[in-house]
């Protein structure tokens, strides 16, 4: 059977379940943003890297496209499993305390989130009204995912949590490339690589803004540089 | 004809469904808590013996504390009358809609706000303070979750929403999934339980619902704990019936539909009644400042469930 | 005609109050309760026969030579002549009990006719130079009546504020007026229905009447005089200018924008959604913040207006996007709003006067325990403060009911400013509707309940007579008008129907149940859910006596066994709004709060002070007050100069001017 037939036969609960798989990778986004002890910033972020795994694992059976399990399976392990283990290593070995300070209050982030999500929806439905109703809002969700990510990055004030946001970001990236249908398997691998590099850099700089400052907030970064007094 | 019946034996049930729902909440968070725990027919007898001793009333209270407790209860269980619990064949189902069984529900909550202002103690004016500051932001989420559910189901009334439902117009619809959360955080801040208020609590400092009803005794505390369990109820209903209500019989239904409603909603209530024991033995009470994050999101999943609506196209 | 008659009555009764001073008072205002109810039949009468005679108009031969004075009862002026004459006619019964409290019976009474004849002059005219002409009168007769206590530097304040912001909405009704007339110059109403005005002047016209009329009924951010002006006149005034003024001011918008100017764009709906959607919300903040019993109401009544404001904005896009119906619902829902109001507050600010009267004092905090010494007042403002948080049975929840119906079917028009907008507004409005409900808690219990916290208080007699019927003849109609809300929605749709051109269907509005979309849609029936209500009521009293015993013990309050006889230990009103003030206010209006503790052994008292900004007068009227002065200062030498300087400034305008007239020839 051709894909598009096998989509057919899918029908409504292909579209359900990816709507489904979605929303709780963009619910996954507002938790990070709502919650303020670093342990459960990072299990959150591993769940949301495991629900990406299942969502790339229901396209696959889907569109019908074996190399897409392997980019679920990728997703498992590198981000839900790999990623946050290394954070929690990096969180203990560095002593940090556990609870972040936001720049923004929670109540005023949580309000911009959902401003960004109708910001999505309000550009994408329009400008792809010839794609296929999955696409659409598969991208939607996506991009509501990736600008959630920036700005959880832009609100708050420890690196590791910024680093999550920035991780975040790029679970978003992942699941528009899934929605579209033939995402070579090339570009899974460089980019998880490329979030490895990342990693490994993000770490090194950990220690050494640790032991210039003592602490992680970046905000002593910004008295250093003569931004503030 | 029926719908008179049927409406009269759905009134008497959940006033007597009531107390036993509260009896095997408690039952269930003792058992997890490694305790025998009283028998779920305890509330019962409480009420009974609550009936029978005199009412000690202030000097300086006013009629209004006198009447509060009948109010607020029979504000309360006609609230409960609207909501479908087996059969949506009611008399008073066209008679009101979600929009009024919220507003019946802030009509008990004011007149126990003032009971609690009528007693002229600090602890009055404490719980009146708390219970309307966790409602002010509470009663706009749930009117926003009746928003997002209307806009799906094309009417505020709830039979016809458990119609809509139940004729298969919806699939696994993800704003219902956001509605029923956004529900749940609702109720649980509506009825005073853990983590937003704790109902077996003895320190002012922790009470929002006990401090109102604090100089109440004799039957007007009965009442006061009756609605209190009715209110539960209700909202347990809410959710059983709104959101999962396979089961419920309709118009014409025979007999045999009915009673397999009966038994639906029974085995439903009792279910969500232990899972809320466990979920309360499993949290901890939330500092009284974080209610409002706690319940501003809940505004915000149903506000999110309303956008989700148009990804959807649903709507 | 019969409302002629009344009006030039309403005339010489003011006369009669300049002459005989303090002894005609009470028959003052007998006469105006009785010219008040005169109007309030006429315009029942007029309501009901809409649609069944002709629209009564005459021409009288005053006013500007060319023009001559119109006027016209249709529906829509009917309607709002009932509105405005029923608190009126309380206010004046009110007043014959409590005319003689005010600080300077002799400078209000003379003006209470007046603002009355100029208020129904409004609504009578039919075109603009009658109507500008009666909206001046209505300015300057409340602002005289705001002035009457003038040995108060608050009032004196109040006054030019007020005096001020009412300038300014005449001087935005002004062109607005001048560019419906057109370069013709045909400023009766019946010519500016027919005439075609270009989108830049009708987008014009609709910016400048939602301003003028705006800043007159209290919409945000042109609010700033209602919390001043209010409270400082006396309180049957103040009665009148919140419940009733404002609607003057609703009635000049719906005539402006559905009748003379007919074609709004749905964007002005919107504009006017948003706008009502953050008065809701600030007014109800605001009023959530105050002590004085007189301001709390008066911000209350800002947040009324703006769910009739939206309710309004509803209206105009649903129109636009041709959902005719649903305008129409909507439309119905904001002028049922507009009579539910215009009760209630009238009925609660006639109690805040009793209560003034009887104690003496405005503050909260000084007050408490009113309901057993002032039973009727106590019950009447219960009721009233039950209206206004949108309990049912009461006429309150209808309108709400109404609005938030007509909100939920909103996302059916299918821009996308409205699907995101509506349900934001829809927030704001169940936020505007919950806080509503906890400012009166908070107004009533503390007021009326509890212990109370003064000598004052302790003193407080029940009010005479007069005033005893004025507040309860409303609750009565409150509680009326919320049990038959299918008679009032008919009569309501007889006012809308010419408006949007739309016949509301009798399936729509079928006795007993109330469903303005449809049957399945939604309805409410409020005789079903009283008589139910009154149903278990009984049970439970039987149920309760039957099994249980009757036993009422009377004692010292328990208190948890830490009773004390300090009656300032009971909460406060500032307490009360604490929580919310330090989750809402601390973002809206910067509340902060401080408390300096003496250090041990130190045996002065600890102080608690609280710090609130108010952001729209700060930045904004401070802002512009600012940037007057600047230039004001920078003008200001021009007083000064020599004559000769003057001899040269109007040499060189003469040269200017004519060398403009060259420069054009050319």
């Amino acid at each position: 059977m051709t894909p598009a037939d096998q989509l057919a036969t899918f029908g409504h609960v292909s579209y359900d379940m990816a709507h489904l798989i979605g929303a709780v990778i963009l619910m996954m986004s507002f938790g990070l943003l709502y919650q303020r002890r670093l342990t459960a910033v990072i299990r959150i972020y591993s769940f949301q890297a495991m629900v990406l795994a299942l969502a790339a694992a229901w396209q696959a059976l889907v569109q019908d496209a074996p190399h897409l399990y392997a980019t679920a399976l990728i997703a498992l392990l590198f981000k839900g499993l790999a990623v946050p283990f290394a954070l929690n290593w990096l969180v203990r070995r560095l002593g940090i305390h556990r609870t972040v300070e936001t720049a923004l209050g929670i109540g005023p982030t949580m309000i911009a989130g959902v401003g960004l999500v109708a910001l999505s929806i309000v550009l994408v439905l329009p400008v792809t009204a010839s794609a296929a109703a999955m696409t659409r809002e598969n991208l939607a969700l996506a991009m509501s995912v990736v600008l959630l990510g920036l700005l959880m990055m832009i609100t708050r004030r420890n690196a590791v949590t910024q680093v999550v946001g920035f991780m975040s970001l790029e679970n978003g990236l992942i699941l528009a490339a899934v929605g579209a249908k033939g995402m070579p398997l090339v570009v899974e691998i460089s980019v998880a690589f490329s979030v490895l590099v990342a990693m490994a850099l993000f770490g090194i700089f950990f220690f050494r803004i640790r032991e210039r400052f003592d602490s992680l907030d970046i905000a002593y970064l910004e008295t250093f540089r003569g931004e503030r007094q | 004809m029926t719908a008179f019946f049927y409406g009269l034996l759905h009134t008497v049930l959940v006033l007597a469904a009531a107390p036993l729902i509260t009896g095997i909440v408690r039952l269930t968070k003792a058992r997890l808590q490694g305790r025998q725990g009283p028998s779920p027919l305890q509330p019962y007898r409480d009420l009974w013996r609550l009936l029978q001793k005199e009412s000690v009333i202030a000097d300086s209270a006013s009629w209004l504390f006198r009447v509060a407790p009948y109010l607020i209860f029979v504000a309360v269980w006609l609230a409960a009358t609207i909501m479908p619990t087996f059969t949506t064949d009611m008399v008073l189902t066209p008679a009101a809609d979600l929009i009024a069984l919220v507003a019946l529900l802030g009509t008990a909550r004011f007149f126990t706000a003032l009971a609690g202002l009528d007693t002229g103690t600090p602890f009055g004016g404490l719980g009146a303070s708390r219970e309307m500051y966790v409602a002010s932001i509470g009663e706009p989420a749930m009117l926003m979750v009746i928003f997002s559910l209307s806009l799906l189901t094309q009417t505020t009334s709830p039979a016809n929403m458990i119609a809509y439902v139940l004729s298969g117009h919806i699939g696994i619809e993800v704003s219902v999934g956001l509605a029923l959360a956004a529900m749940v955080m609702v109720a649980i801040a509506e009825n005073g339980r853990i983590p937003i208020d704790n109902p077996a609590t003895h320190l002012e400092l922790t009470m929002i619902h006990e401090a109102m009803v604090l100089e109440y005794s004799g039957r007007h505390l009965a009442l006061m704990e009756a609605a209190a369990m009715v209110r539960l109820l209700l909202f347990m209903s809410i959710i059983a019936s709104l959101f999962f209500p396979w089961g419920i019989a309709f118009v014409d239904s025979g007999p045999m539909a009915v009673g397999l409603g009966l038994a639906a909603w029974l085995a439903k209530v009792t279910l969500l009644a232990v899972l809320l024991g466990f979920f309360e033995s499993l949290v901890a009470k939330m500092r009284v400042f974080q209610i409002a994050d706690f319940l501003g999101g809940a505004l915000l999943l149903a506000l999110l469930a309303t956008i989700f609506l148009y990804v959807s196209e649903a709507v | 005609m019969i409302i002629g008659t009344v009006l030039a009555g309403l005339l010489c009764l003011a006369l009669v109050a300049l002459i005989f001073q303090r002894r005609a008072m009470g028959a003052v205002y007998a006469g105006c309760l009785l010219g008040a109810s005169v109007l309030l039949g006429d315009g029942i009468y007029h309501l009901v026969m809409a649609g069944h005679e002709e629209i009564p108009a005459v021409v009288l031969p005053f006013g500007v030579p060319w023009l001559k004075a119109h006027f016209r009862v249709d529906a829509l002026s009917s309607f709002f002549l009932v509105a405005i004459n029923l608190p009126a006619a309380l206010a004046s019964l009110f007043a014959i009990g409590y005319g003689g409290h005010v600080p300077q019976p002799q400078r209000v009474t003379p003006l209470f006719p007046l603002f009355l004849f100029a208020m129904n002059g409004v609504l009578v005219a039919d075109d603009a130079f009658v109507f500008l002409v009666s909206w001046e009168f209505m300015s300057l007769a409340s602002w005289l009546l705001v002035l009457s206590d003038h040995t108060s530097a608050d009032a004196r304040r109040a006054g030019l504020v007020y005096l001020v912001m009412a300038m300014f909405g005449t001087f935005c009704l002004l062109p607005a007026f001048g560019l419906l007339a057109g370069p013709s110059g045909a400023y009766g109403f019946a010519a500016m229905r027919a005439a075609h005005l270009s989108p830049l002047a009708g987008a014009l016209v609709v910016a400048l009447a939602i301003v003028g009329t705006g800043s007159k009924a209290g919409l945000v951010p042109l609010h700033a005089w209602l919390p001043l002006a209010h409270p400082a006149a006396p309180s049957h005034v103040s009665a009148l200018m919140s419940g009733v003024m404002t609607k003057v001011a609703i009635y000049g918008l719906i005539r402006i924008l559905y009748d003379l100017r007919g074609d709004v764009g749905w964007e002005w709906g919107f504009v006017m959604m948003v706008l009502g959607a953050v008065s809701a919300a600030l007014g109800v903040l605001y009023a959530l913040m105050q002590r004085d019993l007189k301001t709390l109401l008066a911000y209350s009544t800002v947040e009324n207006v703006g769910i009739i404001f939206i309710a309004l904005g509803l209206a105009l896009a649903f129109r636009d996007h041709g959902e005719v119906a649903l305008s129409a619902l909507s439309l119905v829902a904001a002028l049922y709003h507009v009579v539910n109001h215009a009760l209630f507050k009238s009925m609660l600010f006639l109690g805040a006067g009793a209560v003034m009267q009887a104690t003496g004092v405005r503050d909260l905090d000084r007050m408490g325990g009113l309901l057993n010494r002032m039973p009727v007042t106590g019950v009447t403002f219960l009721v009233g403060a039950c209206a206004i948080s949108a309990l049912p049975p009461l006429n309150g929840f209808v309108s709400e009911w109404l609005v938030f119906q007509s909100l939920f079917k909103a996302p059916t028009v299918a821009h996308w400013a409205m699907r995101f907008g509506v349900p934001v507004v829809g927030v704001a409005m169940a936020l505007a509707a919950a806080f509503a409900a906890t400012c009166f808690v908070r107004a009533f219990g503390i007021a009326f309940l509890g212990r109370p916290r003064s000598e004052a208080a302790r003193a407080a007699q029940e009010v005479p007579f007069p005033m005893r019927a004025a507040m309860a003849i409303p609750a009565v109609l409150c509680l009326c008008l919320g049990v038959i809300p299918v008679t009032v929605t008919t009569g309501i749709a007889n006012v809308v129907e010419p408006l949007v051109h739309v016949v509301l269907s009798p399936a729509v509005l079928g006795w007993p149940w109330l469903s303005p979309v449809s049957l399945t849609a939604g309805s409410y029936s409020a005789t079903m859910v009283l008589l139910s209500g009154a149903g278990l009521m009984i049970t439970t009293l039987l149920v309760v006596h039957r099994f249980g015993t009757r036993a009422i013990r009377r004692a010292p309050v328990w208190d948890c066994g830490h009773a004390e006889d300090i009656v300032n230990a009971q909460y406060s009103a500032d307490s009360f709004a604490q929580p919310l003030r330090r989750v809402f206010g601390s973002v809206v209006f910067a509340a902060r709060e401080e408390v300096e503790m003496p250090p041990p052994g130190d045996t002065a008292p600890a102080r608690f002070r609280l710090t609130m900004t108010d952001p729209i007068w700060t930045y904004l009227y401070g802002g512009i007050v600012k940037v007057v002065d600047a230039i004001a200062d920078r003008v200001n030498p021009l007083q000064f100069q020599t004559v000769r300087r003057y001899l040269l400034m109007m040499f060189l305008t003469l040269v200017l001017l004519l060398l403009v007239v060259a420069v054009r020839q050319q």
